[in-house]
């Protein structure tokens, strides 16, 4: 029987987060009450005119150059006809053949192989409205409009059919998620809708050229959202093609609850757009220049850091990959390291509990209370001995839910390493006494029962003895 | 001569010398409206308290020593597809029978600023379509010199207030000839301004890349005193151009010795009735009289303008008149199964069959499949149609043309044929599609009905025009004919 490959492509809408809309001067705030941002353009009244918001031209031109693009000497809006009621002028201004950016690529990282995805282009447009049904939508006797959202500007990002796997998917994502984020147009948050991705697949027999009969997929909000509705949608056709059935073109609609991909509607009722330039909007000629200093503004974006934090930090590409999926967690690597100059110890924290507990607590990296010069501190405290590295894990969980100080921490709860031999002597003797059986054991070869008696000395001091120190006293009184 | 019938330059000499206030012309203005309109039809909305209470302020600034502007209590009538924010803007069609706009249109502004005294809005084809103002969906406005016959269109409204002196002047909009035909029909000045000269924010779209929103008058002087006001840059409108707008009064001087005019031969030609061809003749020795000096030429793509028109102005319409679905301001059908049969129901009831009839040729003409053939190839015509103008103003200065091939016709005449209708913009609608400025000024007559002379000039070249229509109105009286 014939294998058969997947090919996959995604369309990517993230949200600029500029402060105005991107024909007027609405504000784009989120989670205002409904209708509380708009004015006569973004509502579309009669006789309105936009007028384009220079930041939304470079923030794309600055997406569009993070992700290799070319970027147009000459560009223009274009109007997308379609019926929608939360669509004011019943056209989005969009951008049809000429977008602001195209040919472009980045690169991920599967399975500890690269590959190379390409970028067709990166367009501006502008949202719709939202519609609040009262109950399901099939349902509602009658459907709200919020026009907050009109006019909220938006970049479109279309990938190359490049992907073959779920995983090489979500890879994608992931990257380009952070490279927008790096460059501070986006904040990315697909919960609130400010990243939405739609996918379209189709599957092939390995060896052939053609493609398949594609379905669009909509409506995925999560990696996770969008692993599972892929390759729920790869076997689904897969099992089509293997029964010599036709896969229908067709969108459909990932359905979180049921776990499968449900038709929303076939293409052959799909709309012809109408697509002409907008009257309204001249062309945008675009100075290089201009393009020349945004590129100038570029950060350091996620791949060059990765590189840096390997080649001059000294990490393994694991950590880098790791530590650089987000601007945030990357910054806050590096004040680390700046403040506390061992990288891989840091490193390894970072990955490490604080990765832990901030699954744990569902925060983001963002709203934690532990400051990259606390966190330096406390690795201060290890370094110098002040604490174990038992007692920094106390020390760091406690720093984590308070966001107190670790000085602070290990002083309330007398955390400090006892070192010395002095102390540490007594408490050896009394454990060796306690326990005959294990220094006999340790006497007669069996190296391991130290671990146990050393295990007892930390006990019984709370486990406040310098480790080492318990180690060398309990082997010298045994040894005699 | 009655106020009513006095031009803005002369109103305002009387008002600066304490003859008549500010009020007492608005009043004279609307007695005349009570007098006339019931004949006449010109106006969807009189807005008479607003009018009087803003007169008033004039009079008590001008009695508080301030100095006048020149258009401050001026009546002036605006288009009903102009914004005006608390009054309703019907666009004369169903579908805005109740739309009461938030916001003022950008020339409203101004024109506020100026302290002009706005009296109402007048009537016009639905959404700006159509060359008889019979299109509106309230009522059929008439030709002040024979009650039996259009005013022309779209603009029809404005320009039968001004004949008739219901105003003194007049805001129009022209996206195929709609300020100059009906000014050409009702024997007033009416002028296109260079596309981007005047702010279109505010102006209910019908063709976005023709419409222009001009002024009427019954000279040429009030012309360029109102064109001062509404030209200028206007941030809120991408297309408005960053231009150091002229003093337009400052071209109004007699001498245009050895000013080059041309005379395209396709102006003149067959389908123009023999009568106005004999006004515009007559005209053409005025200019050679003065010193000008004025040759035939040619403008090969003119036949062209018209299909290229009709392909790119509905294909336009139909997308910017899709917002009138009735799911947020406007007339909505009642009764309705679904969304998409509110959405039917409401444009099937709320619009006339002229929009109906541009909504499907638009939708056709740019829907997939058939843009290549009909809306990419207008506009290659239109740029034949650019690049014709621009090779004739590198010899001349202006280009003159009757406005109209006919002159008023009768109520009905052409109601039952639209490609009939289309024809009567013959000589306009080129001049849109390059968006280069244009006036009609009164030429004479033909049949006891006015015929309206087109001076057209390169963009931004509103002064050469003045400056030639200026002339011309010194050196006849044309302009000084009434109605009866």
């Amino acid at each position: 029987m014939a294998q058969y490959e997947a090919v996959i492509g995604l369309e990517v809408h993230v949200e600029l987060k500029t402060n105005t809309k991107i024909f007027c001067s609405s504000s784009t705030e989120f989670g205002a009450d409904p209708n509380h941002h708009v004015c006569p353009v973004c509502l579309g009244l009669p006789g309105v005119l936009p007028v384009v918001n220079k930041k939304v031209v470079e923030y794309a031109i600055k997406a569009g150059l993070a992700l290799n693009c070319q970027i147009a000497s000459f560009s223009k809006f274009d109007r997308k006809n379609y019926y929608y009621p939360d669509l004011p002028k019943n056209y989005q201004i969009s951008q049809y053949d000429l977008p602001i950016a195209e040919h472009g690529h980045l690169e991920i990282n599967v399975d500890g192989a690269d590959k190379r995805i390409g970028i067709t282009r990166v367009h501006m447009e502008e949202d719709a409205g939202k519609l609040v049904h009262q109950g399901t939508i099939s349902t509602t006797p009658f459907s709200l409009v919020d026009y907050n959202r009109t006019g909220v500007p938006l970049i479109e990002i279309v990938s190359e059919p490049d992907m073959a796997s779920a995983d090489e998917a979500v890879a994608y994502l992931e990257k380009l998620k952070a490279i927008i984020q790096y460059t501070g147009v986006s904040d990315c948050k697909m919960q609130e809708g400010s990243l939405r991705c739609d996918a379209n697949i189709s599957v092939r027999p390995v060896g052939q050229i053609e493609l398949g009969t594609k379905a669009e997929l909509k409506n995925m909000n999560s990696f996770k959202a969008l692993h599972k509705a892929i390759t729920y949608e790869i076997e689904r056709q897969t099992e089509l093609v293997e029964d010599g059935a036709k896969v229908i073109q067709e969108t459909r609609t990932w359905d979180e609850a049921g776990g499968v991909t449900l038709s929303l509607r076939s293409k052959e009722e799909a709309h012809d757009y109408r697509y002409f330039p907008d009257p309204d909007l001249p062309p945008l000629v675009i100075d290089r220049k201009w393009v020349d200093d945004i590129a100038a503004g570029l950060p350091e974006l996620p791949d060059e850091r990765r590189k840096r934090f390997v080649n001059a930090h000294g990490l393994p590409e694991y950590d880098a990959a790791v530590l650089t999926a987000t601007r945030e967690l990357a910054d806050y690597y590096e004040e680390c390291v700046r403040l506390f100059a061992n990288p891989k110890l840091v490193s390894n924290w970072v990955m490490g509990d604080l990765a832990k507990m901030m699954n744990a607590s569902g925060r983001e990296i963002g709203d934690i209370r532990i400051s990259p010069g606390k966190l330096a501190k406390m690795l201060q405290l290890l370094d110098k001995g002040t604490i174990s590295g038992k007692i920094a894990k106390t020390v760091f969980e406690e720093m984590f839910n308070t966001g107190k100080d670790p000085d602070k921490v290990v002083e309330e709860k007398g955390l400090v390493q006892i070192s010395d031999t002095g102390l540490i002597d007594k408490v050896v003797e009394e454990v060796i006494a306690a326990n005959p059986k294990s220094a006999e054991d340790y006497r007669a070869g069996k190296e391991k029962a130290i671990g146990f008696l050393v295990g007892q000395v930390m006990k019984s001091t709370k486990g406040k003895a310098n480790p080492g120190v318990v180690n060398k006293l309990l082997k010298e009184k045994l040894d005699q | 001569m009655p106020l009513y019938y006095s031009t803005a330059h002369q109103l305002h000499d009387m008002l600066v010398s304490k003859e008549i206030s500010a009020e007492e012309i608005t009043r004279a203005v609307f007695n005349r409206i009570e007098q006339v309109e019931d004949r006449i039809r010109a106006y969807i909305t009189l807005t008479k308290d607003q009018a009087i209470s803003s007169a008033r302020s004039v009079d008590k600034a001008r009695a508080a020593g301030e100095e006048l502007p020149p258009l401050a209590g001026i009546p002036v009538a605006v288009k009903d597809n102009m914004c005006t924010q608390g009054v309703r803007t019907t666009c004369a069609s169903k579908i805005l029978y109740n739309y009461i706009p938030p916001y003022n249109a950008a020339v409203l502004e101004r024109l506020n600023e100026a302290r002009a005294v706005i009296i109402g809005k007048t009537n016009l084809d639905e959404f700006a379509m159509g060359s008889s103002c019979e299109n509106s969906a309230f009522f059929a406005t008439c030709n002040p010199w024979d009650t039996d016959r259009v005013p022309g269109g779209s603009s029809g409204g404005s320009a039968a207030a001004v004949a008739v002196g219901e105003a003194v002047l007049a805001l129009g909009s022209d996206t195929g000839g709609s300020i100059r035909q009906p000014a050409s029909f009702c024997g007033v000045v009416g002028m296109k301004p260079t596309y981007g000269a005047v702010s279109r924010y505010g102006l209910v779209a019908y063709a976005s890349s023709l419409d222009q929103i001009g002024p009427f008058a019954r000279d040429v002087t009030d012309c360029a005193w109102l064109l001062n006001v509404i030209c200028g840059h206007d941030p809120k409108d991408s297309t408005s151009a960053p231009y150091d707008t002229p003093d337009y009064t400052s071209f109004l001087k007699e001498d245009i010795k050895s000013m080059k005019i041309g005379v395209p031969r396709e102006y003149m030609g067959e389908g123009i009735d023999p009568a106005v061809k004999e006004v515009i003749r007559k005209a053409i020795n005025v200019y050679s009289g003065l010193g000008a000096v004025v040759e035939e030429t040619t403008l090969p793509h003119t036949e062209y303008a018209l299909p290229a028109y009709y392909l790119i102005a509905p294909a336009e319409a139909s997308s910017n008149l899709a917002r009138y679905d009735g799911v947020r301001y406007g007339y909505r059908a009642e009764n309705a199964g679904d969304l998409a049969d509110m959405f039917m129901q409401t444009r099937s009831e709320g619009f006339g069959a002229e929009v109906k009839r541009r909504i499907m040729l638009g939708t056709y003409a740019l829907s997939a499949g058939y843009y290549d053939a009909y809306y990419n190839q207008a506009l290659k015509v239109r740029t034949l149609i650019k690049a014709d103008f621009d090779r004739a103003f590198e010899k001349f200065d202006l280009l003159l043309g009757p406005t109209s091939p006919v002159t008023a016709f009768k109520r009905g005449e052409k109601m039952d044929d639209p490609l009939q209708m289309y024809m009567v913009d013959i000589c306009t609608l080129a001049v849109n599609l390059a968006g280069i400025p244009a006036i009609s000024i009164p030429a004479g007559m033909a049949d006891k009905l006015p015929v309206g002379l087109q001076l057209m000039g390169r963009p931004f070249g509103e002064g050469d025009i003045l400056r030639a229509a200026y002339a011309f109105e010194q050196n006849t009286d044309h302009h000084c004919k009434l109605p009866e």
